[in-house]
């Protein structure tokens, strides 16, 4: 298929699983924060949200209104809800022809009716909860729609390639900011204790019930941590996301039979096996926030990878 | 040479009524289902015919209005229909017509014969701005130039076929002929049915083996790929139908890259050499390298693998000097030319206003006229005299005075009219027809073809990005 349509395809689908991460996310704090009391761990909170988010940093005094609408309604910021789905339907539109007509018909819908929505429309009536729940629920029937109207070929590959490194990019840095900063706070052992908070992260991840099924409710922050990190069967888990990612990549492999894809398939071969041969225990002890932030970096160079080998090469290379 | 004289004050002939409520014998079956269908059925079925395109995203973008936006292409429930014999009369013309244009084009690129004899001047040739110097010389595949041309025929007050005007360089419109077919099949299939009408499904596969015929070595499967403006072009639909039909891939220029004078397509899968573009970006835009240096549309060094022989392109550079408005006079000598034949297809009329006699009559006479820029489409650069305004006409007297090369007029032709369906009445509208003639192997023409309707009452504009319809057009067995 044409390199172009591949960038597009890929591009379509991390901006739609940003926008429903951040939907749920932002949705969930709001919920939390409303019963904050101190200011100050409120401003704590709200910065960590937009870390976790790789937002721009707002202003000292930035109240709850002003990060709900940077992070979801205003469309020129590049971390916004609004932004991602926009630019996602912008990348469908490139490439109709390449998705069925029922995508593209629901993700242009959800774009219509999104989009429209300012914060003054849903502040107020608090019918904030409304929206998030369209963004995802909107970004999760696309997946449907994707899985079930179009050929699983080599552009739907690319669809589940975008859709899981961005997954596991955005996972292991918000894990990274939530997790990583509780633990360095000297209030650790009281949080540690805190049900409420460890609900608060596994449902970030739509994971508190599945943690349930195989942990029970004894919420342990190694074992959440583990969950979310390690599991293999949960689709939300880092090491879920980075397994789909070698998926995708050994088919489009298969598919384009070129000779050069060694580079991307080592990386990804790399940092599978690694999450398949990792403790729990080794990570805590060698330090949680460097492991999340390697497997970072290697998303990053196997996302670059990816661009050299299949979609930006040089025609030299190409041609040897 | 006799040419059809006509204007508005003769009889406008129907297609469809002989007389005041009197069908003609061909369109009888038509003329009584419509008279015997309950008036919401019709209405119902004009809405199915809409739904459909709608669904299908048969759309077109008309420029100049307020959003620029994406319409459905108004489409007409009413067949037009044409009489067999009718037609072969036009294939035979048109077949003569085209093979004449495509010789016309491999001489004036490489020995001139036609200029030296003096039967088309030099200067009409070289001073048309289609007129590509860096074809000179060169070979292009089959000597074919022009693979598919779109004809606008014109039936005038006594009945005949007139050609209006070539389209040799990107004609557009094949994908509503085929929408078109589709719906009416759907709409009125007994109709259909019981009529016999000629059937133009295969364009897909015999636009696929026209453009195969131009495959420039003996590759068993040549790389045929469609090269698009992209999404913010008004014909897009087209071309994405299009290429979907033929089963090939739809490309812009960024997919294209050239090396070593070779086309190569840029693939997940590494480079792949492309052999055939079809190529529906214009001339000027096609080569940033060659010609117009701030194209973003085209590929660089495009020109070169062209005149190198290893890609062949559909239609060829440099065809637009041959539909040329005022070229277009000279066509009747053209055929005699090179076909050693009288044209069996009448041209219409034409002052070319380079002439000073021409030019005093057609100033004088501008409210009564049509005055068209000679390298426009789509129905710009056009003064139509009966409906213009006098500020409109001064403003073409300017433009004819500074460059009366670039204008010729022609009378006001009364268009032959058809019964459309217009906000549930049964109106007439003025018609033309623009069959498709792709040439390969051999030249074969798509029985009918798109036939356009103005549907603004009296209008005569009927190209679609001014707002015009169209219709399924019936050449019966």
């Amino acid at each position: 298929m044409l390199s172009r349509v591949a960038d597009n395809l890929y591009w379509l689908s991390r901006y739609l699983e940003r926008a429903e991460h951040t939907a749920r996310v932002l949705d969930l704090t709001l919920n939390q924060l409303l019963e904050q009391r101190s200011d100050e761990a409120m401003n704590g909170r709200i910065k960590n949200l937009l870390d976790g988010l790789f937002a721009e940093a707002l202003p000292e005094n930035a109240t709850l209104y002003d990060m709900t609408e940077a992070l979801a309604f205003d469309p020129k910021n590049h971390a916004s809800i609004n932004f991602c789905v926009a630019q996602a339907r912008e990348n469908a539109r490139q490439i109709r022809e390449q998705i069925s007509s029922e995508m593209w018909e629901h993700l242009n819908m959800l774009f219509h009716r999104t989009n429209r929505v300012r914060i003054e429309d849903v502040w107020h009536m608090q019918t904030t909860h409304g929206f998030f729940r369209d963004v995802k629920e909107g970004a999760q029937l696309f997946q449907g729609l994707t899985d079930s109207t179009m050929s699983h070929n080599e552009c739907w590959q690319f669809l589940q390639l975008g859709r899981y490194i961005e997954r596991a990019n955005y996972n292991s840095h918000f894990l990274d900011v939530q997790f990583g900063v509780l633990k360095e706070s000297q209030y650790y052992p009281e949080i540690a204790k805190d049900f409420m908070e460890w609900v608060g992260l596994l449902k970030c991840f739509t994971a508190f019930e599945a943690y349930c099924k195989v942990h029970t409710a004894d919420l342990r922050p190694e074992k959440v941590v583990e969950f979310l990190l390690l599991n293999q069967e949960f689709p939300h888990s880092i090491r879920f996301a980075v397994d789909s990612m070698e998926k995708a990549l050994m088919a489009i492999d298969e598919a384009t039979e070129t000779k050069r894809a060694g580079l991307p398939n080592r990386l990804i071969g790399k940092l599978k096996s690694d999450l398949s041969y990792s403790h729990i225990d080794e990570i805590m002890e060698t330090g949680l926030s460097d492991y999340l932030d390697g497997i970072q970096k290697q998303s990053g160079r196997i996302h670059n990878a990816i661009y050299d080998v299949y979609i930006s090469y040089p025609i030299e290379k190409a041609l040897v | 040479m006799t040419q059809k004289r006509d204007d508005i004050t003769k009889v406008v002939y129907d297609e469809m009524y002989f007389a005041a409520n009197v069908p003609r014998v061909h369109y009888k079956a038509v003329f009584d289902r419509i008279r015997e269908m309950p008036h919401e059925q019709l209405l119902q079925r004009q809405q199915a015919a809409d739904q459909s395109f709608l669904h299908q995203g048969i759309t077109f973008t008309v420029y100049g209005q307020e959003e620029g936006t994406e319409k459905i292409f108004p489409y007409d429930l009413i067949p037009r229909i044409i009489k067999g014999d009718e037609w072969n009369t036009i294939e035979r013309g048109l077949k003569q017509r085209i093979a004449a244009l495509n010789l016309f084009l491999q001489d004036i690129y490489h020995d001139g014969h036609i200029l030296k004899d003096e039967i088309v001047p030099r200067e009409l040739v070289f001073t048309c701005k289609h007129y590509r110097p860096e074809m000179r010389g060169v070979n292009v595949s089959g000597g074919i130039y022009i693979s598919v041309v779109g004809t606008d025929l014109v039936r005038i007050s006594d009945g005949s076929f007139a050609v209006l005007e070539d389209n040799l360089r990107v004609p557009s419109g094949v994908s509503y002929m085929l929408a078109n077919r589709q719906v009416m099949k759907r709409v009125f299939p007994k109709l259909f049915a019981n009529y016999g009408v000629r059937p133009i499904d295969n364009y897909g596969r015999e636009l696929l083996n026209t453009l195969r015929a131009l495959a420039p070595h003996q590759t068993a499967e040549p790389n045929i790929v469609l090269l698009t403006p992209g999404v913010f072009n008004s014909a897009y639909f087209e071309h994405t139908f299009l290429a979907r039909q033929m089963g090939i891939e739809l490309v812009e220029g960024r997919d294209l890259v050239v090396h070593d004078n070779i086309v190569y397509m840029r693939t997940t899968a590494g480079l792949r050499r492309v052999d055939v573009i079809y190529r529906r970006v214009d001339d000027d835009y096609l080569d940033p390298l060659t010609f117009r240096p701030d194209s973003t549309l085209g590929v660089a060094g495009l020109f070169n693998a062209y005149r190198a022989g290893n890609v062949a392109l559909a239609n060829a550079i440099g065809t637009g000097i041959a539909d040329d408005k005022a070229l277009y006079a000279y066509v009747p000598e053209i055929i005699r030319y090179y076909m050693g034949e009288e044209p069996i297809l009448q041209n219409v009329e034409t002052f070319l206003l380079d002439k000073d006699d021409n030019r005093k009559y057609v100033l004088e006479n501008l409210d009564k006229l049509v005055v068209k820029a000679v390298g426009e489409s789509g129905g710009y650069g056009m003064l139509i005299g009966k409906d213009s305004t006098a500020q409109e006409r001064e403003d073409f007297r300017r433009r004819i005075l500074q460059n009366p090369r670039n204008y010729i007029a022609q009378p006001t032709l009364a268009l032959s009219t058809a019964p459309c369906l217009i906000e549930n009445e049964i109106e007439s509208r003025h018609v033309d027809l623009r069959p498709y003639i792709l040439y390969g192997d051999e030249i074969k023409i798509v029985p009918g073809g798109l036939t356009r309707v103005a549907l603004k009452k009296g209008s005569l504009v009927v190209n679609s990005s001014q707002g015009g319809g169209s219709k399924d057009t019936w050449v019966l067995l």
